[in-house]
């Protein structure tokens, strides 16, 4: 994982008494809102409905141990002792004080960490695989390309001020995409072209919110050196020519469909001629720079542990259950990748405890080289563990609350936080994620239905991601009371698509049964092998809505 | 008269005037001593304008540099306008003139110019800085020098980070 030279170090703490004096100056009314406000949001500081809203950037999802420790201990001087994990891999404090805000960023960058541009119209976290690295089908690891995006767009002096936030994503696996790369501002593939060069598919204007969309390829081969001057004759273009009128055209992907992707491909690739050997373009030694930092953990040489795994599986169902949803294959021989589940049901989807982050960092540096992975789907994931050690790692999981054998099933729930926390939310959307797991609390029914992503947003701004949901749930407001719309089909993965939406709302209180509804039609209806989403393509919406509406 | 701040953190007053866009029938009025004009009247009225060293241009923040283009080098100052600071169109305006136009004069932040923005605006080529009158120009220097390098190149630096580790 990257660790920070003295160059990252002097920036940390220029950044941090920057913002101590910024924070200064608006306490004694130097500043006013309207100017703080771009700053704070700068450095992850929102202020919400209950308390400021403090969130902490996890770049690309990579945590170590002692990120993890710094991190409770945070929550438990600063906060209420715990801390929410957010779908973007970043991790947010509800309810930190403004004023402590620069002591807090102080302590996070004594273990390389920050906040910056974790919110505000600039570039934001770069997302990725959470499996980055211990898969075996990626084309390369795209850690090391995230870092450089991550460096490159750091206080760009240029972008600084866009028309709206700005989304980047990578996804380096040929099979899936875990990064649900088609619904970023930019989406990069990593691929290899005839020749066998490393290079990115460029695709730009996905998003969810509230004009939700697939985004369009504009370029089919970026080679690796060029990323940079790419992306910045894309950010360009943007700032440029992106809506500044009207806060909700201002995505990127309104200016791609306004201009068409062709039209905004020609724009880019006119930019980038003039830019494309600027000493913005990258070098093999600084590409080779960074990938010194992803290169792979002290791994002992083993075969795989499959006679003991069947033997302890065979002999112990719920690890059998657990091994199959929560442990994935690991390119290496012996060694298999965890999953720890957030969500249990009674927990918010996401929130863990000032000790669970002890927990998780303690599980880390016992079973996985001192690392975890935050995941877009909300939960943390331990990339190295050996095999024959999976059986004692499943046993500590389980008093600790994160072997909830329910990964990608109906009530691994993406859900953000919703009216009970947000000051932009319609609707709460906690409680309905809870009902829901409540009334799905039979397992085997569970496993029976397989995989199902039901994702939860409490407004339309889709931090909950309910458009890419097979089953998407949107809280809206009808006159001051909370509904709940539901769209389905929707995808996330290689195949990414927006869900249509059911029909007219519900009651919080219904939501369990019509969720039920839905799910009895796919079970009457699908074939052997048939997944939620399968059966939907097939058949369509109708069967879903006469029985709903029924 | 507003302060304006140079790029080294020093503070000046000078008298440069920005002249308003004439509202729709009415002409271009100069007043008595330099200013700067808006940039499509300049161009529009070249064969009058050309060679004066009292009269500059500035762009609004949704004009093309483009189409001044490499002319920017007849002009002794051009002024970008930051009607809003949150408005960044101006940061990719100065770095075009700068680094495509090769503009060697004097490149001026106008509008809604505030402190913490100074030295985004020095790394995108911006030399002077005329501060909202209600800012403390004394604290430009400082706000100029907030962070002591770069991740990127930009126009103040032909050396991204990883150009300078690498050597």
């Amino acid at each position: 994982m990257y660790v920070y030279d003295e160059h990252d170090r002097q920036l940390a703490r220029e950044r941090v008494a920057q913002f101590r004096d910024q924070t200064r100056r608006a306490l004694n009314g130097e500043l006013e809102e309207d100017e703080f406000l771009p700053l704070r949001l700068q450095n992850g500081l929102y202020v919400q409905r209950l308390a400021p809203m403090l969130r902490i950037c996890v770049p690309y999802g990579m945590l170590r141990s002692e990120q993890l420790r710094r991190l409770a201990r945070i929550t438990r001087d600063y906060d209420k002792g715990y801390a929410h994990f957010t779908t973007r891999t970043n991790i947010q404090l509800n309810w930190p004080r403004l004023e402590d805000v620069p002591d807090i960023l102080a302590e996070l960058a004594d273990v390389e960490m920050h906040a910056n541009q974790t919110s505000g119209n600039c570039i934001r976290n770069t997302t990725t695989d959470p499996f980055s690295g211990v898969q075996d089908d990626e084309v390369a690891d795209p850690r090391p390309y995230c870092e450089i995006i991550r460096q490159w767009s750091t206080f760009h002096p240029e972008f600084a001020f866009l028309p709206r936030k700005f989304k980047v994503a990578v996804n380096a696996s040929e099979k899936t995409d875990r990064a649900a790369i088609q619904v970023h501002d930019i989406g990069l593939q990593m691929v290899r072209n005839d020749a066998g060069d490393l290079g990115f598919r460029v695709h730009v204007g996905g998003g969810l919110g509230r004009t939700p969309m697939v985004g369009p390829v504009i370029r089919e081969f970026l080679p690796e050196l060029d990323l940079l001057t790419y992306l910045e004759a894309i950010l360009r273009v943007y700032n440029r020519y992106g809506r500044r009128d009207n806060k909700f055209k201002a995505r990127i992907k309104i200016l791609v469909k306004a201009l068409t992707p062709e039209g905004f491909a020609e724009k880019v690739e006119a930019e980038w001629a003039h830019i494309k050997d600027s000493p913005t373009r990258l070098t093999p030694e600084a590409v080779a720079h960074f990938q010194q930092y992803f290169t792979e953990p002290s791994y002992q040489s083993l075969e795989n542990a499959s006679d003991q795994l069947a033997e302890q599986r065979f002999t112990n169902r719920e690890f059998d259950q657990w091994v199959t949803h929560n442990v994935d294959q690991h390119k290496k021989p012996g060694y298999a990748i965890v999953t720890l589940s957030l969500k249990k049901t009674g927990v918010p989807p996401g929130d863990v405890s000032d000790r669970q982050l002890e927990q998780i960092a303690d599980l880390a540096d016992e079973y996985s080289f001192g690392e975890a992975r935050a995941t877009h789907e909300q939960n943390v994931v331990l990339a190295d563990v050996r095999q024959d050690r999976l059986f004692e790692l499943w046993e500590k999981l389980r008093p600790l609350g994160f072997a909830t054998a329910n990964l990608n099933t109906l009530t691994d729930v993406i859900c953000c936080p919703g009216g009970d926390y947000c000051a932009l939310a319609n609707a709460k959307s906690i409680p309905v994620a809870e009902a829901i797991q409540r009334r799905f609390d039979d397992l085997d029914y569970l496993y029976d239905l397989g995989k199902i992503d039901l994702n939860i947003s409490g407004c339309m701004n889709a931090c909950g991601h309910h458009h890419v949901g097979n089953i998407g749930v949107l809280g809206v407001d009808k006159k001051g009371e909370e509904f709940y719309q539901i769209s389905l089909g929707g995808d996330s993965h290689h195949n990414a698509r927006i869900g249509k939406i059911l029909g007219p709302s519900f009651a919080r209180e219904d939501m369990p049964d019509v969720i039920a509804r839905l799910i009895d039609v796919y079970v009457e209806k699908r074939t052997e092998e048939e997944t939620f989403l399968d059966t939907y393509q097939r058949i369509g919406m109708n069967p879903f809505k006469e029985r709903v509406y029924a | 008269m507003p302060n304006v701040i140079s790029a080294d953190g020093t503070i000046r007053q000078d008298n440069w005037t920005v002249v308003a866009r004439p509202e729709d029938g009415e002409s271009l009025a100069l007043p008595n001593g330099p200013c700067l004009i808006p940039v499509d009247l300049w161009l529009a009225g070249h064969e009058h304008f050309a060679g004066r060293d009292d009269i500059g241009v500035w762009f609004d923040s949704h004009q093309e540099p483009e189409h001044l283009g490499e002319r920017a080098n007849e002009l002794p100052v051009v002024a970008v306008n930051f009607p809003k600071f949150s408005d960044g169109r101006g940061y990719s305006i100065a770095r075009l003139l700068r680094e495509r136009y090769a503009y060697r004069n004097e490149l001026r932040a106008i509008g809604d110019v505030l402190l913490d923005q100074l030295q985004f605006m020095k790394r995108c080529g911006f030399d002077a800085y005329a501060l909202r009158p209600d800012k403390d120009a004394a604290k430009g220097q400082d706000c100029l020098n907030f962070f002591s390098q770069s991740y990127q190149a930009a126009t103040d630096t032909d050396l991204p980070l990883f150009r300078r580790r690498a050597s």
